[in-house]
């Protein structure tokens, strides 16, 4: 099958600091992979080169369109860069606060995006809006409550529903649970699951919780310091870690 | 006339700029051109656009309308009248079929323009995304990639929140299907002689440094909702002095016990309805 | 019977009577002569000239007088005359180094080579208000006149490269704000210029929120100084320039400290102030917010009203503003209407609502009692 994103010794660099360094993967359609590192591995930095948020120092990133053109990232236009945001790509941010429009209501924000693509009949945008917060287990009456007033639980649900509204071929996420009470985090993770499964959804998931990787993603890379350190299946990974900072990891998953 | 300034107090130079800046507006209708707006002698949020504008297109033959909430006799619009009839001597006019440039603060008259008419609107802030997005680097590159959905953001939650669309006036327009546009303040009631109008519509914001145009028989379309159609307001009372069931009424509070009357806001159109009644 | 606002004409020719009398005040006393403002109130005229774009202590005391001191008024004034003026040409770069300096302070050290030089300042009068008449004072001489040309303070920090070098030639060529619409990102340039014609209150406010934790700025007064300098233009069919006269300036140069980041290393970083005459509060304030303003060229987290450059270049302009504020004065029956017409709308929706809820209490209490 062809890839949906083909990366090549990437980089980004933050003056002398390295930020990532030299990583290279293809991402398959309908695929989920996790890049498992703990903070200042270069994780989110990878993350956001990769979503042309941040601009790459060195190495490629191709992404192939609806169309099946190959798109250069690195050279990519601001009308480009936006239309892919808006059609194609999500974006799913660690703090809900900074993915949503706190200002106007769930339904809203829902409806966001549905309404850049060009929806213009209200009732039907209500509609979509109240069954995805049904799909994401927010009780449709709130609709019109602003998310200020919901649980950070229920920001982050409500983020994912605003993101995956328009059926994106792919979504990046930085670290989506952290920063919630397990049992909250156990259920959101359920859900993204399901809605990954459901979608056929492609997807990188930056998590810090190899835990995680272990139940949503079939493959996963472990970065340290900027560079990967070990990829493969996840499975794989946990059963027989290669890499002495891997092993270190499963070790901390597998005692708790 | 005052002899020791140029024609319309602008210097020729000057008005060559904007005439060019005016071409730009009207070859890529309800796109903001950014224009060296020059300090006037009146102030900033006056009007400083509209008398530029004006200044630019006015020649000696020409007759000058001056209209500020629809009547020529609001302060406002007597100072910049009195302005040109000094610095430029043309004739002035407050019959509205007499003028060949109408220079209006928030209205736009009720009795319909011709083609050889031109209408400059005074703008206090060009950009209709100002108050959702307040960064004007943000806001040009939402216009040039035609990135609108913000808009629509605003007009979803004021249905949702309200039952309709809460914007009464300065009501979001989509201009020959491309650039999102402010009206300027005119209530929305005045959207509708937007569209496909025979008069030229030219947008000047002195303060704000932008230039704007409608062309003649262009379209212009409110925006809205398929099942929530734009609509204008309407009122349950008719002119108390003409009679008038069609105009845009200004409410006036006629003594300490808050008796209200409803009159034309358009004092022109109100004198010829009432004439026209009496014969 | 309600009789529509006439005579709009009339009145304002009455207002401009009223406010003719206003001005001149009892006749019995003596009209102010250009000459006593210009020379008298000189702080006065020389903001009025800064901020009004235009280096005339004549017409600036002519607009102060016209306006009956309110500054504002005077610049407005003073622009909307410079408007109608005709563009020669466009200046030489002014060359600070070569000023005649009557005033010179550092507050980075304690001596410098042509020494600190206090000069015509208000800073230890002591502010008691003097009742009597104003006595006449005879200065001295000095032993030794002052040197001509004064080092600055800043370029003694750059023989040691402790200070950020700034190549004079390589800023680019800055635009005429007064003719081109001020876009955004502006360059330094350009923002400079903004600063420079920008409200002094507002820059004094923005300056003083940099002190106060908005930016972290750590300012020191490297260098502050005022004098006279030469204008040179050079007229094309000439080819050379020639000196058209002088003009008085204050300029400061402010020292900041910097730790280094994006690609820079760590040094001393330049706020810069420019201003016409006597203006030493506003040259201060300016080079200030200007240190403030360059927090993304300097890889600086930008979080600070003063590092917003959209947010201070937008507001700084006093006659915009003032004009902007004050407009809310002109009619908004039409807007008004509208909005009025709305929230009638609104609230008997409000009340419809209320009442609806009202009636389903009794309902919502049968189904509980049911259940």
């Amino acid at each position: 099958m062809n890839a949906l994103l083909q990366v090549r010794k990437l980089s980004r660099h933050y003056g002398q600091r390295i930020g990532c360094q030299d990583v290279s993967f293809d991402l398959h359609p309908g695929e989920l992979l996790c890049i498992v590192g703990e903070s200042g591995s270069g994780k989110s930095t990878l993350l956001n080169t990769m979503a042309a948020q941040l601009a790459p120092s060195a190495g490629s990133i191709r992404y192939r369109q609806k169309n099946d053109a190959w798109l250069e990232l690195d050279a990519l236009s601001e009308a480009d860069r936006r239309r892919l945001a808006r059609e194609e790509w999500g974006f799913v941010t660690q703090n809900p606060r900074d993915g949503l429009r706190l200002n106007v209501s769930a339904g809203a924000n829902v409806a966001e995006r549905l309404m850049a693509l060009g929806m213009r009949d209200y009732g039907r945008l209500r509609e979509i809006a109240s069954s995805w917060l049904a799909r994401v287990e927010i009780d449709p009456l709130r609709i019109d409550d602003a998310p200020t007033s919901f649980s950070g639980g229920m920001q982050q649900r409500l983020q994912i529903a605003r993101t995956l509204v328009t059926q994106p071929r792919l979504v990046f996420m930085d670290e989506p649970t952290a920063g919630l009470d397990v049992s909250v985090q156990a259920r959101i993770l359920d859900l993204l699951r399901r809605l990954v499964n459901e979608l056929g959804l492609a997807a990188v998931m930056v998590t810090h919780d190899l835990a995680v990787a272990r139940l949503l993603a079939a493959r996963t890379m472990v970065m340290q310091g900027g560079c990967v350190v070990e990829t493969g299946l996840t499975d794989q990974i946990l059963d027989d870690p290669q890499h002495p900072y891997t092993q270190l990891l499963v070790s901390s998953v597998l005692t708790t | 006339m005052t002899p020791t300034y140029n024609f319309a107090f602008l210097d020729e130079n000057t008005k060559r700029m904007l005439r060019r800046a005016l071409l730009k507006a009207v070859a890529i209708p309800g796109y903001q051109v950014p224009f060296g707006s020059r300090e006037m002698p009146l102030p900033y949020g006056w009007g400083t656009g509209g008398i530029q504008v004006t200044a630019a297109l006015l020649g000696p033959d020409d007759v000058l309308k001056v209209i500020d909430q629809g009547a020529d006799d609001t302060t406002n619009a007597v100072n910049i009248r009195r302005f040109f009839a000094r610095t430029a001597g043309v004739a002035t006019t407050e019959r509205t079929a007499e003028a060949s440039v109408i220079q209006t603060r928030h209205r736009i008259p009720e009795t319909p323009l011709r083609e050889d008419q031109i209408l400059v609107f005074q703008v206090p802030e060009p950009e209709p995304l100002r108050t959702l997005e307040p960064r004007e680097a943000e806001t040009r590159t939402m216009h040039a990639l035609a990135d609108y959905g913000l808009m629509h953001v605003k007009l979803y939650e004021d249905i949702a929140q309200y039952g309709h669309i809460a914007t009464s006036y300065d009501y979001p327009v989509l201009v020959d299907g491309r650039f999102l546009t402010s009206p300027s303040p005119i209530p929305k009631f005045d959207n509708p002689k937007l569209d496909h109008s025979p008069a030229l519509m030219l947008f000047g914001a002195g303060r704000e440094k932008r230039l704007y145009a409608i062309p003649p028989y262009t379209q212009v379309e409110s925006l809205a909702f398929d099942d929530h159609p734009f609509e204008i307001q309407r009122w349950e009372h008719q002119c108390a002095l003409c009679g008038s069931g069609e105009s845009y009424l200004d409410e006036v509070v006629v003594d300490d016990c808050g008796t209200r009357m409803f009159v034309c806001s358009d004092t022109d159109y109100c004198g010829e309805h009432l004439a026209e009644a009496v014969a | 019977m309600y009789v529509a606002v006439k005579g709009g004409e009339q009145a304002i020719a009455r207002s401009l009577e009223l406010l003719a009398e206003a001005r001149r005040g009892d006749p019995a006393t003596a009209e102010l002569e250009l000459a006593q403002i210009r020379q008298q109130l000189r702080l006065g005229v020389a903001r009025v000239m800064q901020e009004g774009s235009l280096y005339d202590e004549e017409l600036a005391a002519l607009a102060i007088r016209q306006a009956a001191g309110d500054m504002l008024e005077a610049i407005f004034l003073l622009r909307a005359y410079r408007t109608t003026l005709p563009r020669f040409g466009y200046t030489e770069a002014l060359d600070t180094t070569r000023m005649r300096v009557r005033r010179r302070i550092s507050g980075t050290f304690k001596d410098v080579p042509g020494g600190q030089v206090l000069g015509p300042t208000y800073d230890y009068t002591q502010r008691l208000l003097e009742f009597g008449p104003t006595v006449p004072i005879a200065t001295v001489e000095a032993e030794v006149p002052l040197a001509e040309a004064m080092p600055r303070v800043l370029d003694l920090l750059d023989a040691e490269a402790l200070i950020e070098r700034i190549d004079a030639g390589a800023d680019p060529e800055p635009v005429d704000l007064t003719r081109k619409p001020l876009m955004f990102p502006a360059n330094r340039a350009t923002r400079l210029q903004n600063l420079s014609r920008g409200d002094e209150g507002f820059l004094l406010g923005m300056a003083y929120s940099t002190q106060r934790g908005y930016a972290e700025s750590h300012p020191f007064a490297g260098e502050i100084r005022m004098g006279e300098v030469d204008v040179l233009v050079c007229p094309e069919e000439l080819g050379f320039a020639i000196e058209i006269g002088s003009i008085t300036l204050t300029e400061c140069q402010m020292i900041n400290q910097f730790h280094g980041g994006n690609g820079v290393p760590p040094q001393f970083t330049r706020g810069y102030g420019l201003g016409m005459g006597e203006s030493e509060r506003k040259a201060m304030s300016m080079a200030l917010v200007d240190r403030a303003l360059r927090c993304d060229e300097l890889g600086e987290p930008a979080y600070a009203p003063a590092q917003n450059q959209e947010f201070v270049l937008s507001h700084s302009d006093n006659v915009e503003a003032s004009g902007f504020v004050q407009h809310l004065k002109l009619p908004h029956y039409v807007d008004f209407q509208a909005e009025l017409s709305l929230l009638r709308t609104l609230s008997a929706q409000h009340v419809r609502h209320a009442s609806d809820r009202h009636q389903a209490v009794p309902e919502q209490a049968l189904e509980e009692s049911q259940a």
